[in-house]
């Protein structure tokens, strides 16, 4: 459900436009602009908004883990544009079961090590990456050391 | 981290594996380079050594503690991580500070910038081999971190600023002490500037080296000065005001040309800026409270604690417990020495942040390190890797 | 030749390698007494007064330090690479005369021998420094190593040539290749203050020689076979103790032997106001030379101080492209005054 002062910007009215179905959910908090996207449109998404709105810039790939409750990945994405200086807030709800999510380094180069790192500390998998492998964790690390039920006491 | 470095079969090439143990990978930098001869055919990062965890570690402690882990995350500009923190906490509980701290908070931010800018400028230097430069900018370097510890008690490790102002009211004739040093500091910058800016050398190591186009720039996320150099004219102190830095009048150096010459000149430029930045602050000084008066987030200031029963529990309630954070999620950005730092804090409504996601970067200017290298000498990388001005703890964190 | 002569010449000989190893350490406390000056900091002032210890003490500890071979080297270039290094670096010093002839039971002071071709002997001889470098970078089966020893071969090859095409104005000035005729040939002065030093009418020359001669010990600018911040330590990256000394000690003792060369061939060796009672007059020549040396290392060690590091690239492009040429003009220019004067 769009509440109305979202489905009054621009970039809303663009995305209903070109992708209806996209947008499951959105808010407008602390002067902050987050829409919800079907994780299935986010690289359609992208590229509109992309493309159509200016935002060439990705600031940030990260994840948010809701551990227990369902779906429990957030995947969230956070966006510039230059021209009219203004961020926009994407994310994505992933169920716990072997998440996975369409990769968007086809649209910004910047996602790569982005989505290299949730992949790493979540264990989200983004299908199309390039090269998604572990970043900051030994390549032979077991687990995903930012997911709410990763033990923090004893050894791994 | 640890990715295979083995050398391609049957071809003529050689890997170099650079770092984490070299004198200029700026700390633990780990190149893998396909060299052949001295050119760079391919270069691949290998970050993570650095990796403790801190946006794990947040989660587990209260807001309040939180600030201590994010200094720790680029040891060269601790006070504008405080900050960048500061301001989201403050944003998901709707606090404004008074001018007096806001103030405070933008002189003490120019003074860290260009704290970190001095030590870039001495490392680049070094890099390519004017080692008197890294003494000079680290003499200067002192005085800046003298100040620190005269406002704060700690060098580096300030944690100075605090959710809804600033810890401590600073010491008497502190801003005197600013002023002093801030006076000898434009013969300074004149100073390396004439050992490197028209230097032959300098100009040829560092002109047409190492370029970054506009579209690279903005394909990889780069922010901040490296990304000035190539001609996005973006500062977010400017474009996106926070603690009333719109009521500042400075300069936003740009170039065009995206190579190491013309990073280096619109570092050198930002330090002169910070300066002016500097001496407006100290000129337009607002008296008045230094803490927003919310006795649920603030700690009691005096001695209120030592007569008033109600500024005691206050005080073990935000010590022991911590303070709620309303639920919500807020992402705030500022323009740290390297570019967009931004803190992403999801609250639940508890006392510990949900999760804290750092922005930094250093971890976004890095992946365009290869760009920049690939094609190039093994000095050219060099210099390269000290343009950019990464700090490997924001990278790893 | 009697066995006096003999053992007087092991003697001096005893003696000279004894005062350039002192001279080394102390060229060492002399440019990080300057160094730190010139980066406003104090330099060693531990040891000593003014750290004047300070070498005997970093000799202690390189002399005592674990001398750790890599496992995969190729031991014995390995090991005869510094001592390569070294033993060319002292060997030139046999042919320069540091002072007038004075002759003490039929043999010379001030130098071990007085070759014709003192000048040639000292080209080729610190020319075969590069071995010891190349050696080491090649047996220490370490990749940094082997593309410091690569680049400084390179170096090397490209200035000595340089090096000594700048001299033959000198050369052809003096009429001779002994180091003694072409001191001699700078004694006197111009209307009583202007000294007949080869480095006026050489200016040319003398700038070719100097900037190839940091180019051939290694100094910055040109030090590029052990840049530090891009090749760890080049080619003693794998070299500890005693062996990593000697390759310290080998490339003072290049820059001394260069600061000489220069003082003989350019600054009118000794020579210099001379007076006073028999024993001054025999020890004031020997004061200049020292002091022509000594400003030398400075001017060296004031240019590190100041100047950052060239590249690969255009160290190469320097050397050929701008100093040889240079060098040329000069054997030209210089020949054709010759010839002119002749006629």
């Amino acid at each position: 459900m769009i509440p109305p002062e979202v489905a009054a910007t621009p970039d809303a009215a663009t995305l209903t436009e070109l992708a209806p179905t996209s947008i499951v959910d959105a808010k407008l908090e602390l002067g902050e602009l987050t829409l919800v996207i079907d994780p299935g449109q986010i690289l359609t998404v992208c590229e509109i908004l992309k493309a159509r709105r200016g935002y060439a810039y990705l600031s940030d790939v990260t994840a948010v883990d809701w551990h227990p409750s369902e779906p429990r990945f957030e995947v969230v994405y956070h966006l510039f544009c230059h021209e009219r200086k203004q961020p926009l807030r994407l994310k994505c709800r992933l169920g716990g079961d072997q998440p996975s999510i369409a990769s968007v380094v086809p649209v910004w180069g910047a996602a790569n090590w982005c989505e290299r790192e949730v992949f790493d500390l979540f264990g989200i998998r983004f299908a199309g990456h390039p090269h998604l492998r572990r970043l900051l964790m030994p390549i032979d690390w077991e687990g995903h050391p930012l997911c709410k039920d990763y033990p923090v006491t004893g050894y791994r | 981290m640890f990715q295979e470095t083995i050398a391609p079969v049957g071809k003529r090439t050689m890997i170099l594996n650079m770092g984490p143990q070299h004198p200029s990978t700026h700390g633990v930098l780990h190149l893998i380079l396909e060299l052949d001869g001295e050119t760079i055919l391919k270069a691949t990062a290998d970050i993570g050594f650095l990796h403790t965890g801190i946006e794990k570690t947040c989660e587990a402690k209260t807001y309040h503690q939180a600030i201590t882990l994010t200094e720790r995350i680029d040891y060269l500009c601790p006070l504008t991580n405080n900050l960048c923190y500061v301001l989201a906490v403050e944003k998901l509980l709707g606090l404004e500070p008074p001018s007096r701290a806001q103030w405070m908070r933008v002189m003490l931010n120019e003074l860290t910038r260009i704290g970190s800018h001095l030590v870039w400028l001495g490392t680049h230097a070094n890099d390519i081999g004017a080692t008197t430069v890294l003494l000079y900018c680290f003499r200067e370097r002192e005085e800046i971190l003298n100040l620190f510890e005269a406002v704060s008690g700690q060098r580096m490790m300030t944690s100075y600023f605090r959710v809804g102002g600033l810890a401590l009211e600073p010491p008497a004739g502190f801003l005197k002490r600013v002023e002093k040093v801030m006076a000898t500091f434009p013969d300074h910058i004149d100073e390396y500037e004439e050992l490197l800016t028209r230097n032959r050398i300098w100009m040829a190591r560092t002109k047409s080296v190492g370029i970054l186009t506009k579209e690279d720039a903005l394909d990889f996320a780069v922010s901040g000065p490296t990304a000035r150099a190539s001609g996005i004219d973006w500062d977010l102190r400017r474009d996106n005001p926070y603690s009333s830095y719109d009521k500042f009048s400075f300069r936003v150096p740009l170039r065009a040309e995206g190579d190491i010459y013309a990073r280096y000149i619109v570092r050198m430029e930002e330090m002169r800026e910070s300066l002016k930045i500097v001496r407006q602050a100290l000129e337009g000084m607002p008296e008045g409270p230094i803490q927003v008066n919310a006795p649920a987030v603030v700690l009691p200031q005096g001695d209120n604690r030592k007569t008033e029963m109600e500024a005691l529990i206050q005080q073990f309630k935000i010590v022991i417990d911590g303070f709620c954070v309303p639920p919500g999620e807020v992402y705030q950005a500022v323009e740290s020495p390297r570019g967009e730092m931004g803190y992403y804090i999801v609250s639940d409504g508890t006392a510990h942040p949900y999760r804290v996601k750092v922005r930094s970067p250093s971890f976004a200017n890095l992946q365009a390190l290869p760009r920049l290298a690939e094609g190039r000498l093994l000095s050219d990388l060099v210099a390269c890797i000290g343009s950019i001005d990464i700090v490997l703890g924001e990278i790893d964190r | 030749m009697t066995t006096t002569v003999l053992l007087f010449t092991l003697l001096k000989v005893i003696v000279i390698v004894f005062v350039v190893l002192t001279a080394v350490a102390y060229a060492v406390w002399f440019e990080r007494k300057v160094v730190a000056r010139l980066q406003s900091r104090w330099g060693p002032t531990r040891v000593g007064p003014h750290g004047l210890l300070q070498p005997l003490a970093d000799a202690i500890k390189l002399l005592t330090k674990e001398d750790i071979t890599p496992a995969n080297v190729f031991r014995l270039v390995y090991f005869l690479a510094p001592a390569l290094s070294v033993i060319t670096a002292l060997l030139a010093f046999a042919a320069i005369p540091f002072g007038p002839v004075t002759l003490v039971g039929g043999v010379d002071l001030f130098q071990i021998a007085n070759l014709d071709i003192g000048v040639l002997y000292i080209l080729s001889i610190s020319s075969m420094g590069v071995y010891g470098i190349a050696l080491a970078g090649w047996s220490s089966n370490s990749k940094y190593a082997l593309l410091g020893g690569l680049r400084s071969s390179a170096q090397m090859i490209s200035y000595a040539l340089a090096a000594g095409l700048s001299l033959v104005g000198v050369l052809l000035l003096s009429g001779s290749l002994n180091l003694r005729d072409i001191v001699n040939a700078q004694a006197g002065a111009t209307w009583g203050f202007i000294p007949h030093w080869n480095i006026f009418p050489q200016l040319l020359g003398f700038f070719c020689f100097l900037t190839a001669a940091i180019a051939q010990t290694n100094r910055l600018p040109f030090d590029l076979p052990e840049a530090e911040s891009e090749l760890v330590a080049g080619y003693h990256t794998e070299y500890s103790s005693m062996k990593f000394a000697m390759f310290f000690m080998a490339e003072y003792a290049n820059m001394l032997t260069v600061s000489c060369m220069v003082t003989l061939l350019f600054l009118g060796g000794w020579h210099g106001p001379v007076f006073g009672p028999a024993l001054l007059q025999t020890m004031l020549p020997l004061l200049w030379f020292s002091l022509k040396v000594l400003a030398l290392l400075f001017l060296y060690i004031w240019i590190r101080g100041t100047l950052p590091r060239f590249r690969y690239d255009q160290l190469m492009a320097f050397g050929w492209k701008f100093l040889f040429p240079l060098a040329l003009v000069n054997v030209l220019l210089t020949s054709l005054i010759v010839a002119y004067r002749a006629d």
